[in-house]
């Protein structure tokens, strides 16, 4: 069993330090906001957790295009590892959300844009993963999962934008004068200082979490030629 | 006409071809020999452009695959043990629909000269659904010549046919090989094979393991040329 | 050795004579047995049954619903069709036999694509007077006959693609609704509103961004599902 290289037990140790002062950033730095005290400090992790939910979005669709093109199955373990990501934080960032939302606005659920979107998207990954579970040639299973791949990177933005057609109430954080303005509300230099270091942690995370779950694929399909050898 | 070197197919980790070397000369009869999961179907299924090789060369009718696929096919008869016909619609139209396919000129005559080949002329409106077995095997010989190519494949055709079937397939079999085509098929029925082909090689463990041309065989058995290769 | 003539072929087989050759062998082999679209139809019609059953509304709500009424009805019936459409190639192996033609490999997907659509065209060209008939509501407007047609362009676009791969999984017909539906809820969301744009009177240039959103999401989706489709038949 290869053991895990050097720069990941580092960036294991790295991530976890990190982790830990965001948290003591959003705790003990950031200022208590007016309205909402501390529910509003949910809102830290929700972005960095969507934040991350992008970036595993970006990475599958980009896998999965790299795999149609080279034919290396390498990249169908990449892609796989990216939805899955993908899909956590995205969920963790839908509940944060409903956690948030529910003392701002009244409700735990609304049909806005956003939040619908990633509903949808969460419904696109499990068809990937059902979709996989019926498939047992690896070549297949990977060429299809990367076509769908493919497919729901641009379905799922189209979707975003005809959504947005409809009116909104997610609040609209960075720019805005008026902290009244729909849930809104204005952000101290100290909490943008706050969120952009969370987003860069949950980047981190990313990374680290992506790696890992690259190497246990890699580990899994190793495993599957060492049976075969027997 | 047909030339395989170092041929190595794998399904994920899975090896089933293992650097299988073959050569067919235009005109011959080989029938490929083999037990159950030896690889015969995915070799085929390789040759007729179904499939693409993982590593190795593979030249069919004087053109490269897979990147040459499209000429190879304008060259290429296929009959599977499955009848690739539509049940819905008559052995005409089949054979009509298959023509515009491979873009033949004259179709009518041509379907009409096929027909009456294959033994089915007096059941050319009739749906394909109501032919019986050995019936749309015939058919299905029909749509694989209807071009007019130079090389045929055989997968098992004798496949789920009672002997009457079997030996009109047989009679149909030894009429389109013997207009100078070269003719790959695959079987398990060693006693019609025998017949048949003019050679005879066996894939075993993913790669031909022995080949034989019907002169050398002789006066041997071709149940115990069989045994003997796969014993090695 | 005999020099073999080959006397019967073209130089190449034109795309358009294939991909008008598979659009013939579809509706011809359906027209004959009538499997595929009596299934879409019926299927359709209990649709708007259970609709009818399970929402109960009076004349007032039900103008307001019937855009969505029906657009479901489609959305169902099509995952009917689709899945039939490409079974038949798959059981017979006749996949195998029109792979084995010397054609591009879209030939098959626009050929498909095209009998699809027709037949998809064909079950709400009679779902729509019915359904006008059983409601006592108009609805033969101009407008809404282009959105039906937009939406189930791209429905069907994506819906190939997507019933060419689910074909030729273990899980099949169960497959195709779960990978379909997520990624065309920009047509339903477009179409119904569309749809129900026109059937309250609104005009053209009201309904017009959802009448783009279609148009666009039929643009990019062909394209891709055109450019794939190779991936997802050949092995």
């Amino acid at each position: 069993m290869k053991p895990q290289p050097i720069a990941l037990k580092v960036l294991n140790v790295v991530t976890a330090i990190l982790f830990l002062v965001a948290l003591g950033m959003v705790f003990l730095y950031a200022p208590l906001e007016a309205t909402m005290n501390y529910v509003q400090k949910i809102f830290y992790f929700h972005i960095a957790n969507a934040w991350v939910g992008m970036l595993g979005f970006v990475a599958a669709a980009v896998a999965g295009v790299i795999y149609l093109v080279k034919h290396d199955l390498k990249w169908d373990i990449i892609e796989l590892a990216a939805v899955e990501i993908s899909l956590v934080f995205f969920f963790i960032a839908i509940v944060t959300g409903s956690i948030w939302a529910r003392p701002s606005w009244g409700t735990y659920w609304t049909w806005e844009p956003r939040l619908t979107t990633a509903a949808i998207l969460e419904l696109v990954y499990f068809a990937y993963l059902l979709l996989r579970q019926g498939i047992d040639d690896p070549d297949r299973r990977a060429r299809f999962s990367a076509v769908y791949t493919l497919i729901g990177a641009i379905s799922v933005p189209i979707t975003f934008v005809s959504i947005r057609l409809f009116r909104t109430i997610h609040p609209v954080v960075i720019g805005t004068n008026s902290s009244a303005a729909q849930g809104g509300f204005d952000m101290t230099s100290k909490m943008l200082v706050t969120m952009f270091f969370a987003l860069f942690t949950f980047s981190v995370i990313f990374i680290t979490l992506f790696w890992h779950r690259i190497r246990l694929g890699q580990l899994a399909h190793h495993l599957e030629e060492l049976k075969l050898e027997e | 006409m047909i030339v395989t070197k170092k041929l190595v197919k794998r399904f994920g980790l899975k090896t089933v071809l293992r650097g299988l070397d073959l050569e067919v000369q235009a005109g011959e009869f080989v029938a490929l020999l083999g037990p159950n999961g030896a690889g015969k179907t995915t070799f085929l299924r390789i040759l007729a452009s179904l499939s693409s090789p993982t590593l190795g060369e593979v030249i069919v009718a004087g053109y490269r695959l897979p990147r040459q696929a499209s000429a190879v096919r304008h060259n290429l008869g296929v009959v599977s043990h499955m009848p690739l016909l539509y049940g819905d619609l008559t052995a005409e139209e089949n054979l009509r629909f298959y023509g515009r396919l491979y873009g033949i000129r004259e179709a009518g005559q041509r379907i009409t000269e096929v027909l009456e080949l294959v033994g089915l002329e007096s059941r050319r409106r009739d749906l394909v659904r109501t032919f019986s077995r050995g019936m749309q095997q015939r058919l299905a010989i029909g749509r694989a010549i209807l071009h007019d190519p130079d090389v045929l494949l055989f997968d098992e055709p004798h496949t789920g046919l009672d002997q009457d079937a079997c030996d009109m397939l047989d009679r149909l079999l030894r009429k389109v090989a013997g207009e100078g085509r070269t003719v790959v098929m695959t079987s398990h029925d060693l006693a019609r094979v025998e017949e048949l082909a003019s050679r005879f090689d066996v894939l075993s463990r993913g790669i031909i393991c022995a080949s034989s041309s019907r002169k050398d065989l002789g006066r041997k058995n071709l149940l115990d040329f069989y045994r003997q290769a796969l014993e090695n | 050795m005999m020099e073999r003539k080959n006397r019967y072929l073209k130089a190449t087989s034109s795309l358009s004579k294939a991909i008008g050759a598979i659009v013939w062998k579809d509706l011809a082999a359906e027209l004959r047995s009538r499997e595929l679209l009596s299934a879409m139809l019926v299927f359709a019609l209990l649709v708007i049954l259970i609709f009818n059953f399970a929402l109960e509304l009076d004349a007032q709500a039900r103008r307001v619903a019937t855009a969505g009424i029906l657009w479901a009805t489609f959305a169902f019936a099509g995952t009917l069709g689709l899945n039939r459409s490409m079974a038949v190639e798959k059981d017979r192996g006749c996949l195998d036999g029109l792979l084995l033609a010397p054609v591009d490999r879209s030939a098959i997907y626009f050929g498909k694509s095209i009998s699809n659509l027709a037949f998809m065209l064909i079950i709400e060209a009679i779902v729509l007077p019915v359904y006008s008939v059983l409601y006592n509501t108009n609805l033969f407007h101009p407008g809404l006959i282009l959105v039906i047609l937009l939406g189930s362009v791209g429905y069907v676009a994506v819906g190939t693609l997507l019933s060419s791969m689910a074909v030729q999984t273990r899980t099949r017909d169960v497959l195709l609704p779960i990978l379909l539906f997520p990624v065309v809820i920009p047509i339903l969301i477009a179409a119904v509103k569309a749809s129900s744009g026109f059937l309250q009177g609104l005009t053209f240039t009201d309904v017009m961004p959802y009448i783009n959103l279609l148009i666009v999401y039929d643009v990019i989706v062909t394209a891709v599902s055109y450019m794939v489709f190779d991936y997802v038949v050949e092995e």
